[in-house]
């Protein structure tokens, strides 16, 4: 192979459709760049692809499953943790992955995410957060720091934002990290530890929207947007997620890291272990034994 | 072309013998019978005890039934667990229901076999949670957004509580659409005699999988009877399927032209289909003056006054929907050709069955509505007297 034809050989592209490219995601965008992650993480995870499904919402990130050549859904707005819960409970063989953004799963998917969480699905959730309704023009969500701009908060937010790592970590997430777009190294090995934890495991991605929300909170293109997660960024694995929240939109110092990584029975070995004990013989064992 | 593949029930689902239950009961070991080895609810009257029962049962089958955080979510998660392999239900009543109308759409857009239990309450809102009604009948064919088209099927009795629902989940795999079990508080609640046959003398379908490798295979290519064949998650196949309009690949497509293709498709695949999925009862309609449309608990009801204008000497057939919709257009209207009248009772005042039975006979005969709000079933007396009027 020559040196040209291997520049223009994608590595990640043996999980992509690329019959569906070009793909829908602005210049700047963060999301690619995350999907880039996951190929990555796919390959290293040592998952077999077949037995890897992934869900997604309605939003900018719901766009993700279309891309990926593996088992792909791309379902109902905020529903995508439901769906992924019947994919993983029918066959407990499958790995589950969910990747929306964060209108889809914190908003209108909230009572979804905190129910997964606190049975403890074996399933990933991977988060992308832009701050913004981005696919339907830039509406504020309830992850939308305080003052900024968005389309239906024209003089600024004044909600208070969702803290999510906090949020499923007090619900019994037994994996909880965030990084941002910059952090491609670290949010690849996150994607492959989340893979393949037993439970719920949850990823919150800061990421840029150019086109609607930093062009909107006049914050800069998508590289000074980067270039504030790097000199901004502080690691701290094992942090108080009570202390992670995202409240500013240009916060002193953005935490980071593997803030949760606990073991506890997920809900297929609850239930198995469970109802053994209560039914004995009776009970027919679900799954692999 | 993937055929329809019968083969007989897994005998763990089957409580072969002569019981004694309510229609609720009837329904889950129907479901059970079936191959349903999935449920995802949430508890709302009168449907409740469904899912209780399928809680109790499924450790023992063989199975998941998992109580969701709500009907929006029980709804979408049993959609998981077909493309995971599974045969799965929901069960509820009118807001339940009404929650989950989005994933109505989604299953009649993305194909997935399974069933919808509606334990029908009266309405609207919160109603009248403990007692009947039967004015879901036209949500259940329009609620969610958009062209598409479902099967509905209305049980009379608790012993078809079990053997319809059975008929539900195979319509459900061979055509590839939710389809709606429309029971009513009275069915549901009601204790009779039911009879549970030998495993090996109930018939299911299987999924209709395809045969193809993962390169020939095309997720909404369809077969000539326009139902594409099924693959599941796990299998190798790497398939993507979406919510939004899309085409032969699963891949969506947003233009006018894909929008066509897609939604002619899933209303023509009951269409034209119809003849091989309706299902009716009759009796004496040949030579009748009157005949007496209806179905579920109503049909039931009816029977007394039919009786009761037979003793008067009207001549009195009768017509009783088991399936719904589609609803048995040429039938009805050979019907409408032949009598003088089209007596409608249902438990719902604007004629949500009555009205097509309406369009249908229009300029051929009469039809007489008879209404009622619902929270009980009919006085006979009501429809004896619409018969004899219809009979003037």
């Amino acid at each position: 192979m020559s040196v040209e034809e291997k520049v223009k050989e994608n590595p990640v592209e043996e999980f992509l459709r690329t019959d569906r490219l070009p793909h829908v995601w602005c210049q700047g965008c963060g999301i690619g760049t995350t999907v880039n992650c996951f190929a990555r993480a796919v390959r290293k995870c040592g998952i077999p692809l077949e037995k890897l499904a992934i869900v997604s919402g309605i939003c900018c990130t719901g766009r993700v499953a279309g891309y990926l050549k593996l088992d792909s859904f791309h379902v109902t707005h905020g529903r995508p943790i439901p769906f992924a819960t019947g994919l993983k409970l029918a066959n407990p063989e499958l790995t589950v992955v969910v990747y929306s953004g964060d209108g889809d799963i914190a908003a209108i998917g909230g009572n979804h995410l905190i129910n997964a969480a606190r049975r403890n699905v074996d399933i990933t959730v991977i988060m992308l957060n832009n701050f913004t309704y981005a696919m339907t023009g830039g509406q504020v969500t309830p992850t939308a720091p305080y003052e900024s701009i968005n389309t239906t908060a024209p003089y600024g937010a004044y909600e208070k934002p969702f803290n999510l790592p906090h949020l499923v970590a007090s619900c019994g997430a037994v994996y909880v990290a965030r990084w941002t777009a910059y952090h491609v190294v670290q949010l690849t090995k996150a994607m492959v530890e989340a893979m393949n934890k037993k439970g719920f495991s949850f990823i919150e991605v800061i990421s840029p929207c150019p086109t609607i929300f930093l062009r909107r909170n006049r914050l800069g293109d998508a590289i000074a947007e980067l270039k504030f997660y790097k000199e901004h960024s502080v690691i701290k694995h094992g942090a108080d997620t009570s202390e992670v929240g995202w409240d500013e939109t240009r916060p002193d110092e953005i935490i980071v890291g593997k803030f949760v990584d606990v073991e506890r029975p997920d809900f297929i070995e609850a239930m198995n272990t469970h109802l053994s004990k209560r039914l004995g013989d009776k009970y027919v064992w679900w799954g692999k034994k | 072309m993937a055929e329809i593949k019968y083969t007989t029930a897994d005998p763990k689902g089957v409580l072969t013998g002569v019981h004694y239950m309510d229609g609720n009961h009837a329904a889950c070991e129907g479901a059970l019978a079936a191959g349903c080895r999935f449920a995802a609810g949430y508890p709302i009257t009168p449907s409740t005890e469904v899912v209780e029962r399928f809680s109790v049962r499924i450790p023992l089958v063989g199975g998941v039934f998992i109580q969701m955080e709500d009907e929006i979510a029980s709804s979408i998660c049993l959609q998981g667990a077909v493309w995971a392999g599974l045969k799965a239900m929901t069960v509820s009543s009118g807001p339940g229901i009404s929650l989950m109308q989005e994933h109505v759409g989604l299953a009649a857009c993305l194909e997935t076999p399974c069933v919808f239990v509606n334990v029908q309450r009266g309405g609207p809102s919160t109603g009248l949670p403990t007692l009947p009604g039967q004015a879901d009948m036209q949500q259940c064919r329009w609620g969610s957004h958009g062209d598409y088209e479902v099967i509905a099927l209305s049980p009379s009795t608790v012993q078809e509580c079990f053997d319809f629902i059975i008929d539900a989940f195979n319509l459900a795999e061979i055509y590839r659409v939710p389809v709606f079990f429309q029971m009513d508080e009275c069915v549901g609640h009601m204790t009779e005699k039911v009879i549970i046959p030998e495993a090996d003398k109930i018939k299911v379908v299987e999924r209709r999988y395809t045969s193809k490798p993962p390169e020939e295979y095309l997720p909404y290519k369809p077969d000539p009877d326009l139902v594409p064949e099924m693959v599941k998650a796990g299998d190798g196949y790497r398939f993507h399927v979406t919510g939004l309009t899309h085409d032969e690949r699963g891949y969506p497509v947003i233009n006018a032209q894909a929008q066509k293709e897609m939604v002619y498709r899933l209303v023509e695949k009951i269409e034209k289909n119809a003849p091989k999925i309706w299902k009716f009862e009759e009796e004496d309609i040949d030579g009748a003056d009157v005949v007496v449309l209806s179905y579920g608990i109503s049909a039931r009801v009816a029977l007394k006054a039919i009786e009761m204008a037979r003793e008067k000497g009207v001549k009195v057939g009768r017509m009783r929907l088991i399936v719904v919709w589609p609803f048995p257009e040429p039938r009805v209207k050979e019907v409408a050709n032949s009598v003088k009248a089209i007596v409608v009772p249902e438990l719902n005042i604007r004629g949500q069955i009555a009205r097509e039975v309406e369009r249908i006979a229009e300029g051929v005969c009469k039809v007489v509505r008879v209404p009622h709000a619902g929270g009980t079933v009919h006085d006979p007396e009501q429809i004896f007297d619409a018969i004899m009027e219809a009979a003037r």
